[in-house]
């Protein structure tokens, strides 16, 4: 595929034609999208629309049975493997809180920080000033400094949520695939996620998945409505949530 | 403020536990060498070499401790790596039988030339020279560990899909040392040993010693272990055992880890394979059977998994319990009580000792006001959920 070498598209994330199918399920129908570097980007849409499923392809957990996935232009997403694809740049975030629950606050985002990820590396790994410096920075964004002894277990469930935010911030990657940052916070929690969102796209790019209609209206983003594995309707918040077919399946009258 | 590598984690358990074994290796002896036979305080030798077996225990309950307790991979098939290096050390020992076998034959083993076996097959070779087969004790169980880690964890065979594949592995085994053409004794195994490095094995002396290394090579186990689990490679495989694929979404290599950490592991268990054998006199292949392994991640679970020191007494109190209770009346029903221990530690500790004592004596320390330092300087956090078949 020597195509691949030179670069046909200026965005960091390209999916063009992708199809998945479970045991006949199309999970994912010719699906095509595109993520500009520095954009972020709301996913919405029913259960079972695909979203899960393309962020499953695009950090390499699920093959697709055919179509494109590029990064930056160039790399083929689909040879490689989720270690690989994490090395590259692309961080994610569950949708079920996943954090290392015996470990502290603070060993999670040591943990999630993009040094050496080799055996030996970590084996004679010391402590240094920048990395700590970067572990009390992260912890400020995400709010967490009084918990860095904590464990992780031990966390309310929004706490979690931006710890796992936070790993990824520490993690920095190109591209973040979030997914359902929000579900299950309270008014106030969702609002700081928010906020915390809004930041974090000021120099990553974001992609977010979410069902908050609320939530998705105040990052004023662009947004993609998925429908049975395709896209079926993408634009602003008003143009989205105007559409008729996106209020005929998901929204509702 | 950069300890060494390998003291720098040990807290107050971990310097109790050397403490003793050291205190233990080198008291024993002492009193089975320098006091008379008959005083109350003169431990016999069937004891030191009954104790050398549990040490030698301890270090294969390690082995398994670190990779079950700290990644998650529960192998129940560890028994083997401990019989191939017990086999390692039984081969050297053959070697050094000479001619005082029953046949005379000065190369070859008894059980050969009652074979009619021409020569010494290949693999026999270099066994006559200690080092040889001291390094064998490392690389044979190194080896093998190495190559069916990187099939299984590669093709991500995990749960209790690797336990099955671990207790086959361990049975085949079994089976090829049962056969009198794979070259190891067939079921007599390799037995009636002399000489150790020129000292008879069944010297006082020579128990003694042994018993002595078992006890440094327990402390020694124990060290690197601690310095594994201690370092952030530890944390990494907590993150594994905890949530693997959360793990390689953050870019690291799960199957590396896994391969390492079984391979070092696999080492361990040779080396405790290769001591039991001069101090029982015998290795035969009802070391491979797979209830010994299953046996060997008893003792870790009633011990407390995820911590080194609970791995190293379980295997102590365990194998006291049978001894116990296998010598006297209660023989025949042995192996109900030690389902029955495993079902009860499971239901009521699953923490198992240690596990159980370190969260009282947690929650005892905020109780008495300082809490956040006691739970904030225990560094192992290790005490994983309870879930045996992980």
């Amino acid at each position: 595929m020597n195509a691949m070498e030179t670069r046909t598209t200026s965005a960091i994330l390209y999916l063009d034609g992708v199809h998945v199918s479970f045991d006949g399920f199309h999970a994912i129908n010719n699906l095509s999208l595109t993520l500009e570097p520095g954009e972020m980007r709301a996913i919405i849409g029913p259960n079972g629309a695909g979203k899960t499923t393309m962020m499953d392809i695009i950090t390499g957990k699920t093959k697709p049975d055919e179509g494109v996935v590029l990064f930056d232009g160039t790399t083929d997403l689909t040879r490689l493997d989720e270690t690989r694809i994490a090395e590259l740049g692309i961080g994610r975030k569950f949708q079920k809180p996943t954090v290392f629950e015996s470990q502290t606050v603070q060993d999670n985002l040591l943990l999630a920080l993009n040094v050496d990820h080799s055996v030996r590396g970590t084996l004679f790994w010391r402590g240094n000033k920048a990395e700590s410096e970067r572990i009390d920075k992260v912890l400020e964004t995400i709010r967490l400094t009084d918990a860095r002894h904590r464990l992780a277990g031990s966390l309310s469930h929004g706490q979690k949520q931006w710890l796992e935010i936070g790993m990824l911030l520490a993690q920095d990657p190109k591209v973040l695939l979030v997914d359902e940052p929000v579900a299950g916070m309270t008014d106030v929690e969702t609002h700081l996620t928010a906020e915390l969102l809004k930041e974090i796209n000021r120099n990553h790019t974001v992609m977010v998945v979410e069902h908050d209609m609320t939530f998705v209206r105040e990052l004023g983003v662009k947004v993609t409505c998925l429908h049975e594995g395709t896209v079926l309707a993408e634009g602003t918040i008003d143009q989205v949530s105007s559409n008729e077919r996106v209020i005929e399946v998901y929204l509702g009258r | 403020m950069t300890p060494h590598v390998l003291t720098r984690s040990l807290d107050r358990s971990a310097t109790i536990f050397i403490l003793i074994v050291a205190g233990l290796g080198i008291l024993i002896p002492l009193s089975n060498l320098l006091l008379p036979a008959g005083s109350m305080f003169q431990v016999p030798t069937y004891l030191v070499a009954l104790w050398g077996k549990y040490v030698c225990y301890a270090i294969l309950a390690l082995s398994i401790d670190l990779i079950w307790g700290y990644c998650g991979i529960l192998s129940l098939g560890h028994g083997a790596f401990f019989a191939l290096g017990g086999y390692a050390m039984g081969m050297y020992l053959m070697r050094q039988i000479g001619s005082r076998g029953v046949y005379g034959n000065p190369v070859l083993p008894d059980f050969m030339v009652f074979l009619n076996w021409p020569e010494l097959p290949w693999y026999w070779y270099g066994f006559d020279m200690f080092w040889f087969a001291a390094l064998m004790v490392f690389v044979v169980p190194g080896l093998l560990a190495f190559l069916f880690g990187w099939f299984a964890f590669r093709s991500r065979v995990t749960g209790v899909y690797l336990s099955i594949i671990t207790q086959a592995m361990t049975y085949a085994l079994l089976l090829g040392f049962f056969r009198n053409d794979f070259g190891f004794g067939g079921n007599n195994g390799l037995t009636d040993f002399k000489d150790i490095l020129g000292f008879n094995v069944q010297a006082e002396g020579t128990r003694c010693a042994l018993f002595f290394l078992s006890c440094a090579a327990l402390i020694g186990a124990f060290l690197i272990c601690r310095a594994v689990v201690s370092s952030k490679l530890g944390k990494v495989l907590l993150a594994i055992r905890d949530a693997e694929s959360r793990t390689r979404f953050l870019g690291y290599r799960v199957e590396s880890y896994k391969l390492f950490v079984f391979t070092l592991s696999a080492c361990m268990a040779g080396v405790a394979g290769a001591l039991y054998v001069p101090q029982v006199g015998i290795i035969n292949p009802s070391e491979f059977s797979p209830g010994n392994s299953i046996e060997a991640v008893i003792w870790v679970a009633v011990g407390g998994r995820g911590t080194l020191v609970g791995a190293a007494l379980g295997a102590v109190v365990v194998n006291y319990a049978k001894t116990f209770f296998t010598s006297g009346p209660l023989a025949p029903y042995w192996l109900f009580m030690l389902g029955a221990l495993f079902i009860l530690v499971t239901l009521l500790l699953p923490k198992g000792i240690i596990g159980t004592f370190n969260t009282w004596w947690d929650q005892r320390k905020i109780e008495l006001g300082n809490g956040a330092a006691a739970s904030a300087a225990r560094e192992d956090g290790a005490a994983p959920k309870p879930n045996p078949a992980e």
